[in-house]
């Protein structure tokens, strides 16, 4: 019994963290709609900052709580620093253009601590005066977990204060049901976005100065700690403070429980939590609709064919693509077989996105579907090269129908969230079903067929399976299925009234996306001989995200203009030294100069240059 | 005289509240029908149910015999009920042809179609559509440019794609300047006469409905209290007391409550 007491103390206090980095990130969404990747860096700053100021003042309780509260104003002041200069140029971009905003932060703060503090993890000192501990029903129980068990309802308490007893915290909330109507009241709407914005970081850092006694501090503690916050403030509902408090305490407690029956579940059991969560209440525990979207948007222009000059230019570059092995160094021809592989997965992302307005966070997993699909084929049934290709965008279009019937009945954010956990499962079980799939150490001996073992010659199946792949989606977004699901994106009550099944174009539409990014995970694994859990990780996803939003979204050509960009900068950079500073520079510059992609930028600059010749 | 439509003893209450008590009405072939009713009578309620957005408690309402409570909206749809928005509903990153292509490849099932070009379907039988609202000049222009009482007439062309053989029209002319009311109305009389099409529209605009209805249904607190064509509806003490106001309606709210 006291065991079992002493498991869900454990849980409690981890419920704590979670939420006090969970509720600036429910804040932030709720004020601003934006999906704040960086939440994770300022948690891990919080925590950096706070191993600093502590050791430096090491052993007084003052110096202790006096370096968390320091360093989480610190952070606090990062966030508005950030707001400022980026956030506040592009509140009107298009949705979670933000995003891709966020994570060039992420990027830049990852290399700036890095150079700060070192590779190395650091061990902070205990809390003093809380580093015992105390016995309950026998069990050792740290004080420190006592203490952050009280911090956790200590800060709600404080948040709820300042929401229901201030004026500021009234328009917070006014704010977070209907923006447009706070402004329409005469509020200075970018003065509430920067304190919002100021107080998420703030509590953000103020979870990751916590931290200290309890674990190491180190590099990887931003995106560790991000999928899980994110899963805290969507079970919660999204912009609901308690909300955060209930799901945090609800996933930290099961989770403590749940370890003792089946010690493998930590990694999914967050995201199978979620999953079911948004299946029976698609809003989240305390959500409520319409808080899945974020500002209105701008229609999309109506969809065109090729001018002739932009086909003839087109077939140039795809003429010299083919004719590229004739010239073109080994090297190049892996790097041109990326460049395609990045290029399809993109396009297949921006199918569902751009054209279905479905978002996903997590694409990436039918990417790795596919690509375990065929590598499986080859290590377990002895398949050849051709049925293997064939074998694993079929995985991938069936996962993808899967969990595509699940996800078509959500939309905005809370769509995308789900993608994101069934991709966070399918992760999970790659990762720990070692039998089948390596496990971590993935699979090898995925080879081309003899026959394609040339660099030159995979180059050219990848050439006609990748091509032919994009060619087959550009077409069929100008197809009456295309056409049907921009419809339904535009709006799905007309859909409905000319006799559209909305929820079942959409799963069909979700399928043909997976099914795609299941023939790139084919060719990448055969290109490489091996597949890796990673394939169907966030960090991909969230690149193919940043293709197709920094490619822009509202154009067909946005996916291939984005994709080939980023591989071709990320080859370049990453042989750099810090060259996750300079990508995610990059990538502000280029959020700042062309809120509407690199596609926007390109029709703005011809537009442009045509008006200057007339 | 046949009737496209049949409803019988149609109810709804929300929470307790009769939104809609027992409405019977029918209609008849190439019929211009008026359901009008002060705010909160049960119009908006009534509708929603004939077209499949809510599910009434009791009663039926069939089309030329066959049932339409218990279908989704797309069903009915299908089985030859158009419909129009009170706030408009259109596909606003599309064209205005493309926006009755749609209606058109939808009605010939061909949503799943992959290989061919949108763009080129049903282009001539989409125009033909145009030109019946006199939208011709405008199909190529994007559907987000276009004023607001162009949308509503896109809109009519929309709901007559699929030849239906019943028309619901939701507040046709809501938002609209005064002259272009008339015109819409003036329109769909029209498209009425020519055959084929029976209407049932609700409205707020007296001299809408008086002027082109061909009979009028008049609903308070959510029962059917007259019928009739204009002259008599005008000239009902009844409805006038809803409209005009006796008093009594108060008294009685007090009494349901």
């Amino acid at each position: 019994m006291g065991f079992y007491f002493a498991q869900l103390l454990t849980g409690l206090a981890n419920a704590s963290s979670l939420f006090l980095i969970a509720s600036g990130l429910s804040i932030i969404f709720g004020v601003t709609r934006i999906v704040n990747f960086a939440h994770g860096s300022f948690y891990m700053v919080g925590a950096y900052l706070t191993y600093t100021l502590v050791t430096m003042w090491s052993g007084s309780v003052l110096g202790f709580w006096g370096g968390v509260i320091l360093a989480a104003a610190a952070v606090g002041l990062l966030g508005l620093v950030i707001e400022l200069t980026i956030l506040r140029r592009i509140y009107k971009a298009p949705e979670l253009f933000q995003l891709v905003a966020t994570f060039g932060v992420v990027l830049i703060v990852q290399d700036v601590t890095l150079a700060i503090w070192g590779a190395e993890d650091l061990l902070g000192p205990r809390a003093p005066g809380l580093d015992r501990a105390v016995r309950i029903m026998g069990e050792p129980i740290p004080e420190y977990d006592l203490a952050l068990i009280a911090i956790g309802p200590a800060v709600l308490l404080a948040i709820w204060l300042l929401f229901h007893r201030t004026r500021w915290g009234v328009l917070v909330r006014a704010a977070t049901q209907d923006r447009e109507m706070v402004g329409a009241l005469g509020v200075n709407q970018a003065w509430l976005f920067s304190a919002a914005f100021v107080l998420g970081a703030f509590l953000a850092g103020l979870g990751g100065a916590l931290q200290i006694p309890r674990e190491a501090v180190s590099l990887q503690m931003d995106l560790s700690i991000i999928g899980e916050a994110f899963v805290v403030v969507v079970i919660g509902g999204m912009g609901s403070v308690s909300g955060a408090f209930v799901a945090a305490v609800l996933i930290s407690v099961l989770n403590a429980f749940a370890i003792l029956v089946f010690p493998q579940i930590s990694i999914v059991l967050p995201f199978v939590v979620m999953a079911v969560v948004l299946i029976v209440r698609p809003y989240g525990l305390f959500g409520k609709p319409g808080s899945e979207h974020g500002a209105p948007e701008e229609p999309d222009q109506p969809l065109t064919l090729m001018s002739q000059r932009s086909a003839m230019v087109l077939a140039t570059a795809v003429a010299l693509l083919a004719l590229s092995p004739a010239v073109a160094a080994d090297f190049t021809m892996i790097l041109l077989v990326d460049v395609m592989v990045a290029t399809l997965f993109a396009v297949s992302l921006h199918f569902m996105m751009g054209i279905g307005g479905m978002v996903s966070f997590g694409h990436a997993a039918y990417f790795g579907v596919g690509a375990y699909g065929a590598a499986m084929a080859v290590k377990f049934f002895d398949f050849g090269m051709l049925p293997a290709m064939v074998f694993g965008p079929v995985c991938a279009a069936t996962a993808a129908i899967f969990f595509g019937w699940f996800c078509v009945r959500l939309s905005g954010v809370y769509l995308a969230m789900l993608t994101l956990a069934a991709a966070q499962i399918l992760w999970g079980v790659t990762f720990q079903w070692q039998d089948f799939t390596g496990g971590d150490d993935g699979i090898l001996g995925v080879w081309p067929a003899k026959w394609a073992s040339s660099d030159q010659v995979y180059f050219y199946v990848a050439f006609v399976l990748c091509i032919g792949g994009i060619w087959f989606l550009r077409r069929a977004a100008h197809s009456p299925f295309g056409y049907t699901l921009r419809g339904i994106r535009d709006s799905q009550t007309r859909a409905e009234a000319i006799g559209i099944n909305t929820n079942l174009h959409q799963w069909m539409g979700f399928a043909l996306a997976g099914g795609f990014a299941g023939l790139a995970g084919v060719v990448f694994a055969f290109s490489k001989g091996s597949v890796f859990p990673d394939s169907l990780g966030i960090a991909q996803s969230i690149d193919g995200l940043i293709m197709v939003l920094l490619g822009g979204i509202h154009a067909l050509a946005g996916p291939i203009f984005g994709a080939v960009a980023f591989v071709m900068i990320e080859d370049w950079v990453t042989r750099l030294d810090y060259w996750r500073f300079i990508f995610g520079a990059i990538i502000l510059i280029v959020v700042l100069l062309a809120p509407d992609g690199i596609a926007g930028g390109v029709r703005r600059l011809l537009r442009a240059v045509k008006g200057g010749a007339a | 005289m046949t009737h496209v439509l049949e409803v019988r003893g149609l109810s709804k209450s929300f929470d307790g509240v009769h939104a809609v008590r027992g409405v019977d009405f029918d209609l008849t072939e190439g019929e211009f029908l008026a359901l009008i009713g002060p705010n909160g009578a049960g119009k908006t309620t009534c509708f929603n149910m004939l077209n499949g957005y809510l599910r009434p408690d009791a009663g039926s309402v069939r089309l030329r015999g066959a049932e339409l409570i218990g279908r989704p909206p797309r069903k009915i749809w299908r089985m030859g009920v158009g419909r129009t928005f009170q706030i408009t509903a259109t596909f606003l990153s599309m064209t205005v042809l493309e926006n009755v292509q749609m209606a058109l490849i939808s009605h010939h099932h061909r949503v799943f179609d992959l290989f061919s070009r949108a763009t080129r379907l049903y282009v001539e039988q989409a125009m033909a559509l145009l030109e019946l609202v006199s939208m011709q000049d405008q199909a190529r222009r994007a559907c987000s440019e276009l004023a607001y009482g162009d949308l509503k007439r896109l809109e009519l062309a929309i709901a007559l794609a699929h030849e239906p053989a019943l028309l619901l029209m939701d507040e046709p002319t809501a938002g609209m300047a005064p002259s272009e009311r008339i015109a819409l109305m003036a329109l769909t009389a029209e498209i009425v006469a020519k055959g084929g099409v029976s209407v049932v529209f609700t409205e707020h605009d007296m001299d809408v409905v008086f002027a082109h209805a061909h009979r009028i249904l008049v609903l308070n607190r959510g029962e059917l209290i007259a019928e009739g064509s204009g002259a008599e509806i005008r000239a009902n003490p009844l409805v006038q007391e809803v409209y005009l106001g006796g008093g009594t309606s108060f008294v009685q709210e007090g009494a349901h409550a």
